[in-house]
């Protein structure tokens, strides 16, 4: 058995969703999605027993491309943060009517199979191939089943896929150029290669355009906040939860170990320009009139921490940053998701309309609470474990870098208790708000249940993790 | 079987918390309130139970329940350490945590919510005995935090007033202001040595530091880093604004969380790390100096506060602020000896306070009290034992410990001892105006209010005669010779590095100082009498108030000066990011977009119809390619 099966299941999957029709199509999905997650948790299973489930097959002679997937510890985590979110994204779904519903949660499930496939994918064309494949079915999730005005909409979501499209074609040139020293894709043969300093200069902010704009790190974001927006709750769920950290993990993935001397030069550089989103991002999220922009902004103030922890290139740095991943990944779909549960009630996601609700739903309120808290970091939850290893790895490089991006902490209690305190607080609201639904609070209670466990006991997967973060170090400092 | 009484002790509460939120409103307000009271007294027996055994073999128990964070080759475990101070903590924090449970069964009945009250409370305690009892900075940390949550949750209790919701979320972020120095300061010690557990940070700075001083400049950082999350947590300047909003929670909760256990959080934290700061005479001088400060600008603020609850609020920051003067002059023991003391009769008095608004339905401007010590004759009564302790009156609990405190600033350093001196001075006056203007003289609430005045219930009195009588022996456990032989003191040695002197009351400048201090106290409650008592002043209207007393009745405007230089700015700020930098920097990204546009003359095809052939035609080929990649197979 090895890791094309995941990928296999979850094409099938669409393909299935597709065919079954609208009435059952959601179910399918989930289907599908749970039988890629029990799969993935088998193969997990098996690798940590010491198997091999990576897999290279010739698959285009000329030019020399294989179908490379390589399932070590830190590509196996992120696919199980896909495999385990998507479930749970999908099921979100299922208090909201949809149109075409077959066709939207098709574009759900295959966007998961690109996702994971981008995350395995050990071969550069391979890899390029997933990473555009899953830019398409968010496009037009975001297109046609957005909310807002239509024009307003398609300009954002048209800007946000040219944009990161652009950024792209920066990595595939970079791909062409390494191909033509190496004459393969494959990630080991990239790895060997000497490059000179100016080469991996270039080669690296090729990648780093790319990245830069997926992630998103300032000043690159200007697509995130409006798609956020516009996109229906799984779009951005699908975007926040596990879009963007393709770009974080292929900058420990790709970016830093293919072009290390470059990496160290400009290290303080990215650094300061990551924890500038921080505060940046912070800031901005204080004054955000709409719940989901705000939420967009919270997200950048994160993901540039998470960025800062990559680039510090230390080991606690990397295993930082991929703990915060799958904490971020988990805490924004919540968060994301209370949004919608707002929003299916008031039809709105305006915050000066809010508030009021926590006197009608006791249940709602303490999930989002805990929501809230997680996102802030509070130590018990999977969220402190990977800030505060992030911080720390921080302060090893300078203890100013720690300082700064420490402000997160700050900063984010200030935007996000306000936004509780304008959406749930105050006297109650004069339009009746029903308490969650069985379904709804299933999903926040897999969500906080998985932030809790691994934040009292984040050991399985910092130790999944740790070994591959060795492995790239070595490659870096080699 | 002793992990499992220490696990019995840890999450006893925990599980009362568990209790109240989900059974806590279909059993009813009594049980659920003896639930939530049961859960704490049981660790206060568990917390006795190792008290003793501690005191009869003297060794710390240590237990370490499981594997939390590794980081590289910093090992972070869940470890439980039982020493002497961390017991001593336990022991009142459970103990008037479980009078306090108590008081409030009678005292929320009202309340519908009462049910999420006691799992609040009861998820305090859990946190804070996670906060003493903590092996290593960073479970410490996690109870910190926690703490701080169930402060917020708890100054916004009553959460329909946007006012008290205010009030919560301030105490939030300053407490986290003082956390991020917190971090900083775990993070250059666990750099530094290579542990967070205190065993091995003690051995580090004891052993390797004191033969080969290095990295002195990181070292004093590490500590100042730590005392700021002190001043966040306990209070201090310039962190101390949120302690008298925090009045908005229920007055348990002032009575619990900001006045006799979480404020003290940070005499626990620098006393744990005593072996740190002892090394580090800059940063004591500091410590020393913002603690005095603090508390002569809190007890002038408190002169002439009118809402009760806010003179005790300002009397506990400037209590606070004596606690830390003794920290830095490196006197741990006396601090602790006057937390504990701090703890009952300022749990008293928050308690008194809340007896008498109970009675009052709600007031709590003393201009509109007056007279109450007939009705009220308990309540009255136990006021008045903790507010001669905390007067420091001869042999009440604060004169021993408030004592020790102003003799060691005599010894170290006499113009910080004159400045607590003063503190304490005001200290007499306020606190005996308070009672003046609450209990004496005629009653000026309305005929309603008076019509309904009464003694409260006894599970409200009870607590307030144990804490009382509390107040009054205190002073016991730890006087001087020969009148005693400072059990505290003695208590304390294992964990301090300093060997406290014996000290005796006939020796040196002791009965004069004792003298002076006493005098002191005497003449703030002199003027205190002959301004409400004899001339029968009652403080003015709010805008009747000129000149210097309106700066000070204005809390010196700090607020004021924070709200202008601090929130506003940022929220300018942001308000400029959103409106004006980001559909700034978007309109460059349309830039670049248009000049792409211009070359190709492709035109407005691109944003139009093409794109979804392109998509569509993209994904028709990826996937024909892997279809055939797997049938290949």
């Amino acid at each position: 058995m090895n890791v094309s099966l995941i990928l296999f299941i979850l094409l099938i999957g669409a393909v299935a969703t597709f065919l079954s029709g609208d009435k059952f199509a959601s179910k399918v999905a989930l289907l599908f999605s749970l039988a890629a997650l029990v799969c993935t948790s088998i193969l997990v299973n098996q690798f940590l027993n010491g198997a091999n489930v990576s897999l290279n097959n010739p698959w285009i002679l000329q030019p020399n491309v294989s179908f490379a997937l390589n399932a070590d510890g830190l590509g196996l985590a992120m696919v199980l943060l896909t495999a385990s979110l998507t479930p749970i994204i999908i099921f979100s779904g299922f208090g909201t009517h949809f149109n075409n519903s077959k066709n939207f949660y098709a574009l759900v499930s295959f966007m998961a199979f690109a996702m994971t496939g981008t995350f395995l994918a050990s071969d550069g064309l391979l890899y390029y191939i997933f990473w555009e494949l899953a830019l398409i079915p968010i496009y037009f999730i975001a297109l046609i089943w957005g909310n807002g005005d239509a024009d307003e909409r398609k300009k954002a979501v048209v800007k946000f896929f040219i944009y990161t499209l652009g950024g792209s074609l920066f990595m595939l040139i970079a791909f062409a150029y390494l191909y033509t020293k190496a004459g393969s894709f494959l990630l080991e043969d990239l790895y060997k290669l000497n490059l000179t300093a100016t080469e991996q200069t270039w080669i690296f902010f090729a990648f780093f355009l790319a990245y830069a704009i997926k992630i998103p790190i300032i000043p690159f974001h200007t697509w995130q906040a409006k798609v956020y927006q516009k996109a229906p709750a799984i779009g951005t769920m699908l975007l926040s939860g596990i879009m963007l950290k393709m770009g974080l993990y292929s900058v420990i993935r790709w970016q830093l170990p293919i072009a290390p001397l470059a990496a160290k030069t400009y290290m303080p550089i990215l650094i300061g320009l990551s924890i500038a989103g921080v505060i940046y991002g912070s800031i901005v999220a204080l004054r955000q009139k709409d719940l989901k922009k705000l939420l967009a902004y919270s997200s950048l103030a994160h993901v540039g921490l998470i960025a800062a922890g990559c680039y510090t290139l230390t080991a606690d740095g990397l295993s930082g940053a991929v703990s915060q991943m799958i904490a971020h990944g988990f805490v924004i779909v919540g968060l994301f998701f209370a949004a919608e549960v707002i929003y299916r009630r008031f039809s709105t996601y305006q915050i000066d309309g809010l508030g009021g609700i926590r006197s009608q739903a006791t249940k709602f309120t303490s999930m989002f609470m805990i929501l809230v808290l997680a996102s802030v970091a509070l130590p018990g939850t999977f969220n402190f474990v990977g800030e505060f290893t992030v911080l720390y790895s921080l302060s090893q490089v300078n203890i100013w870098f720690a300082v700064l991006g420490g402000t997160t902490i700050i900063l984010g209690a200030y935007y996000m208790l306000k936004m509780f305190q304008n959406v749930m607080l105050g006297e109650t609201n004069t339009r009746t708000f029903a308490d969650v639904t069985l379904n709804e609070s299933i999903i926040f209670v897999v969500i906080i249940a998985f932030l809790l466990f691994y934040g009292l006991y984040p050991k399985p997967i910092v130790d999944l993790v740790n070994p591959s973060i060795v492995e790239i170090l070595k490659t870096i400092n080699r | 079987m002793e992990n499992s009484l220490v696990l019995l002790l840890l999450l006893t509460p925990f599980v009362g918390f568990l209790f109240n939120v989900f059974f806590g409103k279909s059993v009813g307000k009594t049980i659920s309130g003896t639930i939530g009271t049961i859960a704490v007294a049981v660790s206060f027996v568990m917390s006795v139970y190792f008290f003793m055994q501690l005191d009869q073999t003297g060794k710390p128990i240590s237990v370490k329940l499981f594997d939390w964070i590794q980081i590289g080759k910093l090992k972070i475990d869940f470890g439980i350490l039982l020493d002497q101070l961390s017991l001593l903590w336990l022991l009142f924090v459970t103990g008037i945590g479980s009078l306090i449970h108590l008081y409030s069964i009678s005292y929320m009945h009202e309340d519908d919510n009462m049910h999420k009250f006691f799992a609040y409370l009861n998820l305090f305690i859990f946190f804070m005995i996670t906060l003493v009892v903590g092996s290593n900075l960073l479970v410490m940390f996690i109870g910190w935090e926690g703490v701080g949550l169930c402060s917020y949750l708890l100054i916004g209790f009553w959460y329909k007033n946007q006012d008290y919701n205010d009030a919560a979320k301030k105490a939030f972020i300053m407490n986290r202001i003082g956390d991020l120095g917190f971090l900083i300061g775990i993070f250059i010690l666990a750099t530094m040595c290579g542990s967070l557990e205190f065993t091995a940070m003690k051995t580090h700075f004891l052993s390797i530091y004191m033969n080969t001083p290095q990295n002195v400049f990181l070292t004093s950082l590490a500590a100042l880093c730590l005392f700021i999350g002190a001043t966040g947590k306990s209070a201090q300047l310039p962190l101390y604004t949120w302690l008298p909003d925090a009045m908005a929670g229920p007055t348990p909760v002032s009575a619990l969380i900001h006045a006799a256990t979480m404020v003290t959080a940070g005499i626990f934290m620098i006393t744990r790390m005593n072996f740190l700061f002892d090394l580090t005479p800059d940063v004591q001088n500091i410590i020393a100096i913002v603690g005095a400060i603090t508390a002569l600008v809190a007890a002038s603020i408190g002169l002439l506060q009118n809402d009760i609850k806010k003179v005790l609020a300002y009397s506990t920051v400037s209590q606070l602020g004596l606690m830390f003067l003794a920290l830095g002059l490196g006197a741990y023991n006396v601090a602790v000896f006057h937390v504990i003391t701090h703890a009952f009769f300022k749990a008293c008095l928050f308690l008194g306070s809340g007896s008498v608004i109970h009675a009052l339905h709600g007031e709590q401007d003393m201009r509109k009290m007056g007279g109450l010590r007939k009705v009220m004759p308990i309540t009255f009564a136990t006021m008045l034992i903790s507010t001669l302790a905390i007067a420091g009156i001869f042999p009440f609990a604060g004169f021993w410990s408030k004592d020790e405190i102003l003799m060691v600033a005599f010894e170290h350093n006499k113009p910080l001892w004159i400045v607590g001196s003063i503190a304490s001075i005001m200290t007499a006056f306020y606190m005996f105006r308070l009672m003046y203007l609450t209990f004496f003289r005629d009653f000026r609430g309305t005929e309603e209010q008076k019509h309904h005045l009464h003694e409260s219930p006894s599970l409200i009195t009870l607590p307030l005669i144990i804490l009382a009588g509390l107040a009054t022996v205190g002073g016991l456990i730890n006087l001087p010779k020969p009148l005693g032989n400072g059990w505290l003191n003695h208590f304390l040695e294992p964990i301090l590095l300093t060997k406290h002197k014996e000290e005796s009351i006939f020796e040196g400048n002791a009965m004069m100082l004792m003298a002076i201090a006493l005098t002191g106290a005497i003449v703030g409650i002199a003027w205190a009498y002959s301004k409400y008592i004899k001339q029968g002043f009652v403080p003015k209207q709010d805008s009747e108030i000129t000149g210097f007393s309106k700066t000070i009745y204005n809390k010196y405007y700090v607020d004021e000066v924070y709200t202008s230089l601090i929130v506003k700015p940022i929220n300018a700020l942001s308000n400029f990011f959103r409106t004006t930098l980001e559909p700034a920097l978007g309109n460059v990204v349309y830039g670049f977009g248009s000049i792409a546009n211009g070359l190709g003359n492709q035109g407005k095809k691109l944003h139009t119809g093409s794109i979804g052939l392109y998509l569509f035609a993209f994904v028709i080929g990826v996937l024909a390619i892997v279809s055939y990649l797997f049938l290949a197979q």
